[in-house]
C-alpha cells in the first residue's frame, strides 16, 4: 500500500505527458495544420482507453503514491467511458469549432486537461486528491466556457460558472476540513476505520462536514437546490464544451460521490442518504417541469439533465438498508449504469445539435429540428432513439438504466425497512418520467411531424457521421443486448468494494 | 410437437428483419419495390405462424414452442418464448392483419411509403413479441416498444389533428404501463429475483399488496383495452390514424390491454381479482350500455367504430371476470372476432375515405347504387357488428353473455342489451350512409372497389364467416389453457397462516 506503482497511474501519466506534448507541438503548427493536434489529441485518448482497458482486465485493486490513489476496476470502467466520450466530443466539435474560431491548440489542451482532472478525480482514495482532481477538471473547464471571448452569452456562462463553481468547491473543501478535524484523517479508508472504531473527535462536526459534502457533490451534479447555474451555462458555453460538461465530468462526479460517501463515509449512511433523497425528489420534480417550457434544446437538455440526474440518486441512496451493506454494490452499479448510458445518450443528442449547426446558425432550438426526417431520414431516426432513450422507452438503453435504478430502490425497501416508503418513491419516479417523456416526444414531433422550415443539406466530415451513426446506434443495440454493459458495471462494483 | 425451428422467434424477428431492410434501403422513388418486399415479408411472417396452428397441441395447458435463453444475467431475465391456448390466436391474428394493412396501404400511402411500412412491419414483430412472451421484463418491453412506431404512424400518415392524437395516444399509454413497471419490479422481488411469468404464478401476495399489483396492472391494461372511462384516447387516436393505422390498433393493440389481463391480473392476483371484480364489471357494463349510446349519436363513421369498440372490448372485460369457462372463452373468442370485424369496419370506411375524403356519415347517402360489391360486403361486416347469428360477432357476445347469465342474471341483462345497441349503431349508420337516395353528385361519382380493395375485404368476409358458422377450431385450442387459467383463479394467493 505505501509504494509508488507508477503503473497503477499509467493512464494519467501518459495523458499528462501527451498534453503536455500537445501543447508544445501546437505552437509550431499554423492554423491550416490544426488537424495534426487534433489527430495526436485522438491518438492519445484512444491510447489512454486502451490503457484502463488493459488495467481492467488485471482486474485488481491496486493503490499507488502511498495510498493517495487507487486503481480498481470501477475507476478503469468510468475512465475508459471518459476518455471514448471525450474522444468522441472532438470528433463531434470539429465543424462547429472549426467555424466559431475556437479549433485552436487551446482548445484541445483544455479538453485533455479536463480529461486529466476527471481521471483523478475517479481513482482519487484522498480527500485532497479529490480536490485536486476537481479543480484541475474546473478551472480547464470554465476556461473552455469562455473560450469564445467576443460571444456575451458565453461570457455570461462562464463568469456564472466560475462563481457558482468557486462557491461549490469551497462547500467540498470545507466539509472536508471538517472530516479531517473531526476524524484525524484525509485518507478515505482510515477516516471509515476511524468512524466504525469510534475514534472521531466530534460527531457533530463530522455531520455537518458530510453536510457541505453532499451540497458540494450537489452542486457539481445540478441536483436541485443547487442547479441553478446548470441551465445557464449548458445554454451559454459553446456546444462542444456543453456536452463535455455533460459527459466525463458526470463520470467523475459519481466517482467522487462513491469515493466519499461509500468508501470514506458508510457509517454515517443514515445521514447522507435521506439529504439524497431530498434532492433526488426535488431534482425530480424541478428538473422535469420545468424542462416543458423550455424551447431552447440545449435549455431543456440541461433541465432534463437535472431529472436524470434525480434519477441516478434515487439508486445511489438505496445502497444501504438499515446499516446493511449487502444491496451496496447492486444499487452502486445500477447508478453506474445510468451515469455511463446518460453521458453516451447525451454526447449524441448534442452530437446532433452540432451537426445541424453551421456558420452563423447554432440549431440550438428545438423549432431548428422541424422536418429533420425530410430533410435527413438517418440522423432523425437517431435523434428519435437518443430521444427515446432518454425518456426510458424500450427497446433503448435508457430503458434498462431506469430499470435497474428502479430495481435498486424496490430492493432497498424489499429487505425489510420502510418498504412502502420506497414503493412510493418509485412510483413518484416513473410518474415524473411520465411527464419527462412530453418534453422528449416534443423533439421527435418536431422532426417527424413537422415540415422541416430550413432545407439547406446538412454536411459534415465523414469521421463525423460514422461516429454519430454508432453512437445513435448503440444505444439500440445496447438496449436489445444491455447484458453485458449491466454485467460490467456490476462485476466492478463487486470487485471495488470486495477489494 | 416438433421444435425443428424456432418458430415463435421468426414469427418477431421477421417482420421485423424485412421492416428494418425497407427502412435502410427503401426509397419512395421506387416505391412500388418497397410494397413488394413488405408484403413480402408479411406473407412470410404469416407463414411462419401457420406451424403454430398445425403443430399446435390442444390438449396441452402449458407453453408450446417454448424458447428459452438466458438474457440478461444480472435481472435473471431470460429471452423466453411460448404460447398456449389464449395466445395461439392472437401471433395468428396479428400476422394476418398486417398482411391485410400491407395490401390496404398499396396505392394509398404515397409519401414516405418505406417508412410506413417499415413502421408497420416492426410493429407486427413487436406485437407478436407481446403474445408470445413468457417473461415478465420481456413482455414489458415489447409492451411498451409497440408505442414508439404507432405514434409514429398516428403522427406522420394521420389527419389533420394528429399530434394532439399521437401525444395523447402515447402519453395515456405510457401512463399506464409504468406503474405497472413498478409492479412488475415488484414481483421479482417477491418471487425471489425472478422475471418469470409460471413463477410469479405460485407466489403467495398477501391480499392489500396484491390489490395495489392488482391496480398497477389494471392501470397499464385497462388503458390499452381500453376501457370507460379511460378510453378518450381512442376515438381521438382512430379519427386522425391513417385506415392501416386504426385497423392494426382496433385489430390488435387493444388486445395487447385484452391480453395481459388473461397473464397478470387474473393468474397472479386472484384474489385481488375477486375483490375488484364488482368494479370491473360495472365499469364494463358502463361501456357496454353508456358507451354504446355514445356511439348512437356519432357523426363521424371513424369515431361510431371507435366507440363501438369500446363497447365490444368492455365485452370481453365482462367475460374475463365472471370467473367461468364460456365467459373467459367467449371473451377470447370476442377479441379474435372483433379483430376482424373492426378490421373490416374501418378498412370499409378507408375505402370510401380514400375516394370522398370525408368521414363524415351526412356526406353520404345511396352509395349502394354506384358501389354494389363493396355494399354487400359492408353489410356483411355491419351485421357481424351487431352479433348476427353466422357471423364471427355472434358467437364471443352468445358466450359471454351466457357466463353472465349464469354468474348473475341481472348482469347477463345488462350485457345483452348489446344486442339491441349495437344492431342501432351499426344498422342506423349503414342505412344513412349505403342506402335511400344518391346524396350528393359527388356519391354519385364514386367507382366501385377494385380487385386489391375485394381481396381484403374477401379474405376478412371469409375469416367473419367461418368464425361465424364453424368456430370449433378456435374454442378448441384454447379449451385446456382456459380451464388451467380459471384453475389459476380459482386458487387463494394469500400466504397461509403459520
Amino acid at each position: 500500500m505505501n509504494e509508488m506503482n507508477l503503473l497503477a497511474a499509467a493512464p494519467e501519466i501518459v495523458l499528462a505527458v501527451a498534453t503536455m506534448l500537445i501543447l508544445v507541438v501546437d505552437l509550431f503548427l499554423d492554423d491550416e495544420r490544426r488537424n495534426v493536434t487534433y489527430a495526436l489529441s485522438l491518438v492519445a485518448l484512444v491510447v489512454v482507453a486502451a490503457l484502463c482497458g488493459m488495467l481492467l482486465a488485471q482486474d485488481a485493486v491496486i493503490y499507488a503514491f502511498g495510498g493517495l490513489y487507487v486503481t480498481d476496476p470501477m475507476a478503469n470502467v468510468l475512465k475508459m467511458f471518459a476518455a471514448l466520450a471525450t474522444g468522441l466530443m472532438l470528433v463531434y466539435a470539429q465543424g462547429y469549432a472549426r467555424d466559431r474560431g475556437m479549433w485552436h491548440g487551446e482548445f484541445f489542451v483544455l479538453t485533455l486537461f479536463v480529461l486529466l482532472g476527471v481521471m483523478v478525480m475517479i481513482s482519487a482514495n484522498n480527500l485532497l486528491v479529490v480536490y485536486l482532481g476537481l479543480e484541475l477538471q474546473a478551472l480547464a473547464l470554465y476556461a473552455l466556457v469562455a473560450l469564445r471571448r467576443d460571444d456575451a452569452k458565453a461570457t455570461e456562462a462562464a463568469m456564472k460558472y466560475f462563481v457558482l463553481g468557486a462557491l461549490a468547491s469551497g462547500f467540498l473543501l470545507y466539509g472536508m476540513s471538517m472530516l479531517y478535524g473531526a476524524a484525524g484523517t484525509l485518507d478515505l479508508n482510515e477516516l471509515a476505520r476511524n468512524i466504525s472504531a469510534g475514534k472521531v473527535a466530534s460527531r457533530a462536526a463530522l455531520v455537518l462536514g458530510t453536510v457541505f459534502i453532499v451540497s458540494g457533490l450537489a452542486f457539481k451534479l445540478g441536483a436541485v437546490p443547487f442547479h441553478m447555474w446548470l441551465p445557464d451555462v449548458y445554454h451559454g458555453a459553446p456546444t462542444p464544451v456543453t456536452v463535455l460538461i455533460g459527459s466525463a465530468p458526470k463520470l467523475a462526479v459519481f466517482a467522487i460521490a462513491f469515493r466519499m460517501l461509500v468508501e470514506g463515509l458508510l457509517p454515517l449512511a443514515v445521514d447522507w442518504q435521506k439529504m439524497l433523497a431530498l434532492l433526488a425528489i426535488a431534482s425530480l420534480v424541478i428538473g422535469n417541469v420545468t424542462a416543458i417550457a423550455q424551447t431552447n434544446l440545449k435549455r431543456m437538455l440541461a433541465y432534463s439533465t437535472i431529472g436524470q440526474m434525480g434519477f441516478m440518486l434515487l439508486a445511489m441512496f438505496s445502497g444501504v438498508v438499515g446499516g446493511n451493506t449487502m444491496t451496496t454494490a447492486n444499487a452502486w452499479s445500477a447508478a453506474m449504469f445510468y451515469v455511463i448510458t446518460y453521458a453516451i445518450t447525451t454526447l449524441g443528442t448534442f452530437g446532433i445539435v452540432m451537426l445541424l449547426a453551421r456558420q452563423g446558425f447554432e440549431a440550438e432550438e428545438i423549432a431548428d429540428l422541424k422536418g429533420l426526417n425530410r430533410r435527413s431520414p438517418w440522423y432523425a431516426f437517431v435523434m428519435l432513439l437518443l430521444m427515446f432513450s432518454l425518456a426510458g422507452i424500450p427497446p433503448t438503453v435508457g430503458f434498462y438504466a431506469k430499470l435497474v435504478v428502479l430495481q435498486a430502490l424496490l430492493g432497498s425497501g424489499m429487505g425489510g425497512l420502510g418498504g412502502s416508503t420506497a414503493i412510493w418513491l418509485a412510483v413518484i419516479a416513473v410518474l415524473l418520467s411520465l411527464v419527462a417523456a412530453f418534453y422528449y416526444l416534443r423533439v421527435v414531433k418536431v422532426m417527424y411531424f413537422d415540415e422541416p422550415a430550413d432545407t439547406s443539406p446538412i454536411v459534415a466530415a465523414p469521421e463525423m457521421r460514422v461516429a454519430l451513426s454508432v453512437n445513435g446506434i448503440s444505444v439500440l443495440v445496447l438496449g436489445i443486448v444491455p447484458q453485458y454493459l449491466l454485467a460490467l458495471c456490476a462485476q466492478a462494483m463487486v470487485r471495488t468494494l470486495g477489494g | 410437437m416438433q421444435n425443428t425451428l424456432p418458430w415463435l422467434s421468426l414469427a418477431i424477428w421477421l417482420p421485423i428483419g424485412f421492416g428494418v431492410l425497407i427502412l435502410g434501403a427503401g426509397r419512395d422513388r421506387n416505391a412500388n419495390v418497397v410494397r413488394t418486399v413488405a408484403l413480402v415479408g408479411s406473407l412470410l411472417g404469416l407463414l411462419v405462424t401457420l406451424p403454430l396452428y398445425t403443430g399446435f397441441d390442444a390438449a396441452q395447458a402449458g407453453l408450446q414452442f417454448v424458447e428459452k435463453e438466458m438474457w440478461i444475467e444480472r435481472l435473471n431475465a431470460h429471452y423466453h418464448l411460448g404460447i398456449d391456448g389464449l395466445s395461439v390466436w392472437f401471433v395468428i391474428l396479428t400476422a394476418f392483419i398486417t398482411v391485410i394493412v400491407v395490401i390496404a396501404g398499396w396505392e394509398v400511402i404515397e409519401s414516405r411509403v418505406a417508412q410506413y411500412y417499415a413502421a408497420f412491419l416492426i410493429l407486427s414483430g413487436l406485437m407478436i413479441g407481446v403474445f408470445t412472451a413468457a417473461d415478465g421484463l420481456l413482455f414489458y418491453i415489447f409492451f411498451e416498444a409497440t408505442l414508439i412506431p404507432m405514434y409514429i404512424i398516428i403522427g406522420v400518415w394521420g389527419g389533420a389533428n394528429r399530434v394532439y392524437a399521437a401525444f395523447k395516444f402515447f402519453l395515456y399509454t405510457l401512463a399506464g404501463s409504468l406503474l405497472m413497471l413498478v409492479a412488475l419490479v415488484y414481483l421479482y422481488y417477491a418471487a425471489g429475483g425472478s422475471f418469470d411469468l409460471a413463477a410469479w404464478r405460485e407466489v403467495r401476495i398477501p391480499l392489500t399488496a396484491q390489490v395495489l399489483l392488482f391496480l398497477a396492472f389494471f392501470a397499464a391494461f385497462s388503458v390499452k383495452v381500453p376501457m370507460w372511462p379511460v378510453h378518450t384516447w381512442l376515438p381521438d387516436a382512430h379519427v386522425e390514424a391513417p385506415t392501416g393505422g386504426s385497423v392494426v390498433l382496433a385489430a390488435i393493440m387493444l388486445k395487447l390491454g385484452a391480453y395481459g389481463f388473461l397473464r397478470f391480473s387474473l393468474p397472479i392476483t386472484p384474489d385481488a381479482a375477486h375483490e375488484l371484480a364488482w368494479f370491473i364489471i360495472a365499469i364494463s357494463l358502463v361501456a357496454v350500455v353508456y358507451i354504446g349510446f355514445v356511439a348512437l349519436v356519432q357523426t363521424d363513421m371513424k369515431k361510431l367504430v371507435a366507440y363501438s369498440s369500446i363497447a365490444h372490448m368492455g365485452f370481453v372485460t365482462l367475460g374475463f371476470f365472471i370467473f367461468n369457462r364460456i365467459g373467459v372463452e367467449g371473451a377470447i373468442v370476442q377479441m379474435i372476432s372483433h379483430g376482424f370485424v373492426s378490421g373490416a369496419m374501418f378498412l370499409c370506411i378507408g375505402v370510401m375515405y380514400d375516394r370522398m375524403h370525408s368521414r363524415n356519415i351526412a356526406d353520404y347517402g345511396g352509395v349502394v347504387n354506384t358501389m354494389p360489391r363493396f355494399a354487400a360486403f359492408m353489410m356483411l361486416f355491419a351485421m357481424a357488428n351487431c352479433g348476427l347469428p353466422g357471423t364471427s360477432g355472434f358467437v364471443g357476445e352468445f358466450y359471454v353473455i351466457l357466463g353472465a347469465v349464469k354468474y348473475n342474471f341481472w348482469i347477463g341483462m345488462a350485457a345483452a342489451t348489446t344486442l339491441i345497441l349495437g344492431a342501432a349503431y351499426s344498422l342506423w349508420m349503414y342505412k344513412r350512409v349505403i342506402f335511400g337516395e344518391v346524396g350528393n353528385p359527388h356519391v354519385a361519382e364514386l367507382t366501385d372497389i377494385g380487385a386489391r380493395e375485394f381481396l381484403i375485404l374477401a379474405l376478412l368476409a371469409g375469416a367473419v364467416l367461418w368464425m361465424g358458422v364453424y368456430p370449433k377450431p378456435f374454442t378448441d385450442l384454447m379449451g385446456a389453457s382456459v380451464a388451467e387459467l380459471l384453475q389459476h383463479v380459482g386458487q387463494s394467493k394469500i400466504p397461509l397462516a403459520r
